[in-house]
């Protein structure tokens, strides 16, 4: 249980995936809720602790055992500040640290599962791999649901499917989404166009890390909209598609800028390194712009010391809760863009 | 991009709801999109959320005090959430809304998703029934096909195969 909070990285995504040069994750979630309980919103104290009871007797069961060693952390258990570097590793959703009532997580050895209980369903089912590989994930949460279906009772409807709280996850109860590091289409100024297209096949995309402020760090989640009406092989196959096409976009911006403006690359990214291997002070925008930038010159091979592992580390463990964590105590906005800096200058070094 | 609500943050939000060949762009910064969450059908997940518990936990206590004041009310007889609670919160309060409410959800879900018919997957314990009645729909009209093509053979196997399926579903 430390270790899913000390370390940054979890085991999954030290792996190298498809197409990591641009997509650093795939995920899949599905969201279950169970017959004969009124879904975690309006549940009474005593039926979420039933619920609590009933999806976690499922870790005991033979054929998820096979796939992993699987925990369960209960909300309750841990302080804040750990509930929120599981947040920054996207094992568990802001939702169920701050509002679940008796919510738990299930996590699997390496962290690429993570089952929560009593979120805004009574399950969610979360699968997450490294580089472009959505139908992976997919097939891996396909199996934990079919494990999960045959201990308990779905809620499940002829006519509209998986019965969600939000009608806008009823049917399959999927969302596929994949995040991109696009630097080069910001750079060429190509990202709202793209943007805009790929708003209007039925998929959003969202910029990350913005703290009620713009995108930051190039990084941007596209996922699917439509979740009734569709099968689950078509709306993969609909954002695998459009994912694949942004990626040839981005490539070729790439390959374009590297040809005719490379000494404005190799600048730009040595600049951000210099920086961040010297800087005293760091906010969160600034780290996340220039961690952008030099994982930029990982990938075109400008940049050779330092690893796409230790970036991926970083934009995790420059975040609020982790560098609490790590600090060991709260900190104030200033106090924190001190540790950043230190911890950047420290992983980035050596 | 600027965000088209307050027109001064950039947007981080971007998506389009396209219904019935009616296009609907949205490009929200992140405080108009929480904001307009539970307006915007279809809004990706967590938008609203803080917003929506908030306001549930609000109006529970009044429920079932104002059942006689309002005619024709609709609601769930399971957990007693009203349809225009419904409306207002973007949430059903038990898997039996769908049932209760289901005069009305239609129109709704077809805005929110194009359709409002589930085509994907089917559990297999809860769902076995079903998985034989969609066999049966796709051999019916396959055998229907093979008729119009005269290729009689075939379709006597499928009807065969179809029997089987009946008689199936009648043992479940
Ligand atoms: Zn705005
Ligand atoms: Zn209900």
């Amino acid at each position: 249980m430390e270790r899913f909070i000390e370390d940054a990285l979890s085991e999954w995504m030290k792996g190298e995936g498809p197409d990591s040069d641009i997509v650093i994750s795939s995920r899949i979630r599905l969201a279950r809720n169970l017959t004969n309980y009124p879904f975690p919103m309006l549940a009474t104290n005593q039926q979420s602790e039933q619920v609590l009871g009933k999806v976690s007797d499922v870790i005991h069961a033979e054929d998820l055992k096979m796939l992993s060693h699987f925990e369960r952390i209960p909300l309750s258990e841990i302080n804040e500040l750990e509930s929120k570097v599981l947040v920054e590793k996207h094992l568990i959703s802001p939702n169920l640290a701050e509002e679940s009532r008796n919510g738990a997580v299930i996590l699997s050895e390496n962290e690429s599962i993570s089952i929560m209980i009593n979120e805004e369903d009574h399950i969610r089912i979360q699968c997450l791999f490294p580089g472009f590989q959505i139908n992976e994930a997919y097939e891996l949460a396909n199996q934990i649901d079919d494990i999960f279906e045959e201990k308990l009772n779905y809620a499940f409807d002829e006519k509209r499917g998986y019965l969600t709280s939000c009608p806008t996850n009823v049917g399959t109860g999927i969302r596929a989404s994949v995040m991109l590091h696009l630097p080069a289409l910001v750079l060429t100024q190509q990202i709202n166009r793209i943007l805009t297209a790929v708003s209007q096949v039925g998929l959003a995309v969202r910029g990350l890390y913005g703290e009620g402020s713009e995108s930051l760090g190039n990084l941007f989640q596209i996922s699917n909209q439509i979740t009734l009406g569709q099968s689950e092989s078509e709306i993969i196959h609909n954002l695998y598609s459009v994912v694949k096409q942004i990626i040839e976009h981005e490539r070729s911006a790439r390959a374009k800028m590297l040809t005719e403006s490379r000494t404005f690359l190799i600048d730009r990214v040595n600049r951000s390194y210099g920086t961040l291997s010297y800087a005293a002070i760091m906010d969160s925008k600034e780290a996340a712009q220039r961690l952008s930038d030099v994982r930029l010159g990982i990938d075109l091979e400008l940049i050779s010391n330092v690893s796409a592992n230790v970036l991926n580390e970083l934009m995790i463990m420059t975040q609020p809760g982790f560098l609490q964590q790590y600090a060991g105590k709260k900190l104030s906005t200033n106090e924190r863009d001190v540790t950043r800096a230190d911890m950047i200058r420290e992983r980035i070094t050596t | 991009m600027i965000c088209q609500e307050c027109g001064e943050k950039p947007a981080t939000l971007h998506f389009t709801k396209i219904v019935n060949g009616e296009k609907t762009e949205f490009h929200l910064c992140e405080s108009c999109a929480r904001e307009k969450g539970d307006s915007i059908p279809g809004a990706p997940n967590g938008f609203s959320i803080h917003n929506l518990l908030s306001g549930i936990l609000e109006f529970e206590p009044a429920m079932g005090q104002n059942i006689k004041q309002q005619k024709k009310v609709i609601r769930c007889e399971n957990c007693g959430l009203t349809y225009s609670q419904f409306r207002k919160i973007g949430r059903f309060g038990c898997s039996s809304c769908y049932n209760h409410f289901s005069g009305q959800l239609d129109p709704l879900l077809k805005r929110v998703h194009g359709n409002s018919v589930h085509v994907g997957k089917i559990p297999i314990k809860s769902g076995g029934k079903i998985q034989f009645k969609r066999q049966i729909k796709d051999l019916k009209k396959e055998l229907q096909s093979k008729i119009d093509h005269e290729e009689f053979e075939e379709a006597a196997r499928l009807r065969d195969e179809i029997r089987d399926l009946e008689q199936k579903i009648s043992e479940v």
